[in-house]
């Protein structure tokens, strides 16, 4: 069990990584040639410009906060939604061990955070993500609008945070399973980027952008 | 497959581009854009939901444009879109979004539903799938030149009535005019105090305007209905009329959609800048009142506790939002802001077309709670706007909810303030 764990492990680490990364870079240049090659939206209602405020650069800033008004509406997804995606961020550039495979990947090096943050911040991800995925589960509107895509996509990306909580904590698992599901969990992961609703890592930014330029030059900051 | 069928996914195809294909991906279903639409606040009905009145649009997206789409449709995981899904889309498409964007100033990945549905409608219409009264409207706007069939006559058979009554001349046809005047055909058969009350600010500001018989209407049917081809009829009758005079800017009046037509779609559906500018009414006004070209008497401020709904399409879709409070604040001293206003204001409800389709009144008056509840939360018992559209619609909510509130227009309530110079300079004396 513990050969077929190291020899799990080895592939993920090899071979499985090198076929994530690959279908992630080809499936990530498709998506971008699929949205980009379309024709761009008509510029000419810049002819009547006036613009006031804002910019397309603004907007994709902007839309990280909750706009007025609307926390009382939703509590539970603004803020588990900011928690998770936050604390995703953190424990995935700030753990040292991530560092170092960065740093092993791009040469790029910079500092982490002690064990100790990183640990509270995982635990507050696992709980953010639970509630994200009670609220698309309760939430009239949001089960309403999901299908199974959604929730498969949950699962994608809540994988990768609980193997790797369970390998850093060496609880459940043998630390060698542990760590190859997680490599493993997390090759999945990249591999639906492309071709599911986790392309918002990408397109959310240019959607901000063509969402606050257009209102931008009508004197709206959006 | 039928003929109209094919032309309108034709058309639909035509309306995607970089942006749209950018917000369909980015769109994670977190239902966030729910909370800002009032047919779905006000109904709880999920099928308002801002981005699921998009599904069509979606379908065909993702099994044209997308290769995932492709392979899901040729495996047989993705349904063909069909005419009769569109045609069961009419509603949510027409009747319950008044392209008001407000689901676009709140979506966390900055999509922007409202644009979509203006782009669904262009396929929708195509297909044959626009309400009836809707299309009526459209087509007395191509071939009487006014979606309610208003003609120049009437026109100015209002004109000499007015002109009696507040004793000035209303210009028509002045050839080199500064600014260009256009109506909405409301205005000129219900509320035409807003004719005498530009009338009277530009006399005092000593501007050089104009209205023109053969382009004087406002509204462009072509905008709400969703066919950009009549949309460009509309439009270029006005470049027409301005040219014809010589006009430098043209004004919109206090009609929401009309100022979107042209100033923002305007130069789209020509494929080329217009030859002039386009402001609206308030822009102009404001300016006025800033270069010091009226003028009002600090001392007799109305005191009404009032308060101002933005027209949608003036303010968040305008960018016009500072203009009418800082004239507001000119002329009144008890102006009250909404919680929710300017860029989140909420909508009438009537927006987008929704006030020609008879079939959407229950909807219509339902949503109205919204409004209702915010006049309610100010505690005024007069509100302003800057829209006819917006003001039937919140006469007609304030009448069915038997509520002790009138509604104004902002321009006639500027004018209503006008004093002389010679007029304020008498009394600080």
């Amino acid at each position: 069990m513990n050969a077929f764990a190291t020899e799990l492990l080895l592939w993920v680490k090899g071979p499985g990584f090198t076929i994530a990364v690959i279908i992630l870079m080809l499936g990530l240049s498709i998506r971008l040639m699929e949205i980009f090659g379309m024709k761009a939206p008509d510029k000419l209602v810049y002819s009547q410009s006036n613009r006031q405020s804002g910019s397309g650069v603004q907007t994709i800033f902007r839309r990280f906060l909750i706009p007025k008004g609307m926390l009382s509406r939703a509590p539970g997804i603004y803020l588990a939604g900011i928690l998770f995606h936050i604390g995703y961020a953190v424990v995935f550039f700030l753990f040292e061990p991530h560092i170092a495979l960065l740093n092993n990947l791009t040469g790029l090096n910079w500092q982490g955070l002690p064990n100790s943050v990183i640990d509270f911040v995982a635990v507050m991800t696992l709980f953010s993500m639970i509630v994200v995925l009670v609220c698309r589960m309760g939430r009239r509107a949001m089960r309403f609008l999901s299908d199974l895509e959604d929730y498969l996509v949950w699962l994608l990306t809540f994988l990768p945070l609980l193997t790797g909580f369970v390998a850093f904590r060496h609880v459940l698992l043998p630390y060698t399973w542990a760590l190859a599901l997680h490599l493993l969990s997390v090759e999945l992961l990249m591999i639906a980027i492309p071709f599911t609703k986790l392309m918002h890592t990408v397109t959310a930014f240019s959607s901000r952008w063509y969402n606050g330029d257009i209102y931008s030059r009508k004197g709206v900051m959006s | 497959m039928s003929a109209s069928f094919t032309r309108a996914i034709n058309v639909l195809r035509e309306q995607v581009d970089a942006s749209v294909a950018s917000f369909f991906s980015a769109c994670t279903h977190c239902g966030l854009c729910s909370e800002a639409c009032l047919f779905y606040t006000e109904t709880g009905d999920p099928n308002y939901i801002p981005i699921y009145k998009l599904e069509p649009f979606r379908h065909l997206y993702e099994q044209d444009f997308t290769l995932a789409g492709r392979v899901k449709h040729i495996f047989g995981l993705s349904p063909e879109l069909t005419d009769v899904a569109l045609a069961q889309w009419s509603e949510l498409v027409y009747d319950s979004c008044t392209l008001c964007g407000r689901c676009a100033m709140v979506c966390p990945v900055g999509n922007n539903p409202g644009a979509m549905v203006r782009k669904l409608r262009e396929g929708m219409s195509v297909a044959g799938y626009a309400p009836d009264s809707l299309v009526d409207a459209t087509q007395r706007n191509v071939h009487l030149g006014s979606a309610m069939g208003v003609s120049y006559k009437t026109l100015k058979a209002q004109l000499i009535h007015l002109e009696t009554d507040i004793g000035l001349t209303v210009p028509v046809d002045v050839q080199g005019a500064d600014y260009m005047l256009l109506l909405s055909s409301m205005e000129i058969v219900q509320f035409p105090e807003f004719i005498s009350a530009v009338t009277r600010i530009f006399h005092q500001a000593g501007v050089s305007w104009t209205i023109s018989s053969t382009a004087f209407e406002a509204s462009n049917s072509g905008i709400q209905i969703g066919a950009s081809d009549i949309a460009q009829q509309i439009v270029e009758r006005t470049i027409k009329g301005a040219q014809a005079l010589g006009v430098k800017t043209v004004i919109t009046p206090e009609c929401g959609h009309s100022y979107t037509a042209l100033r923002w779609e305007g130069p789209t559906l020509m494929g080329k800048p217009l030859p002039f500018k386009v402001r609206h009414i308030l822009e102009v006004v404001d300016q006025l009142h800033q270069q010091g070209r009226i003028h009002f008497d600090p001392n007799t401020k109305d005191t009404r506790p009032l308060t101002y709904h933005d027209p949608c399409q003036i303010a968040r879709q305008g960018g016009v939002i500072e203009a009418p409070r800082r004239l507001l604040n000119a002329v009144a001293s008890d102006f009250r802001e909404m919680a929710a206003h300017g860029k989140m204001n909420w909508c009438c409800g009537g927006g987008g077309g929704v006030s020609a389709i008879e079939r959407a009144d229950p909807l219509r008056s339902t949503v109205f709670k919204k409004k209702k509840q915010q006049i309610e939360e100010v505690g005024v018992h007069t509100v302003v706007s800057a829209c006819s559209n917006c003001r039937m619609m919140l006469e007609q909510g304030i009448e069915d909810n038997s509520m002790d509130v009138e509604v104004i227009s902002l321009t006639e309530l500027v004018a209503d303030h006008l004093v002389s110079v010679e007029q304020t300079v008498r009394d600080v004396a």
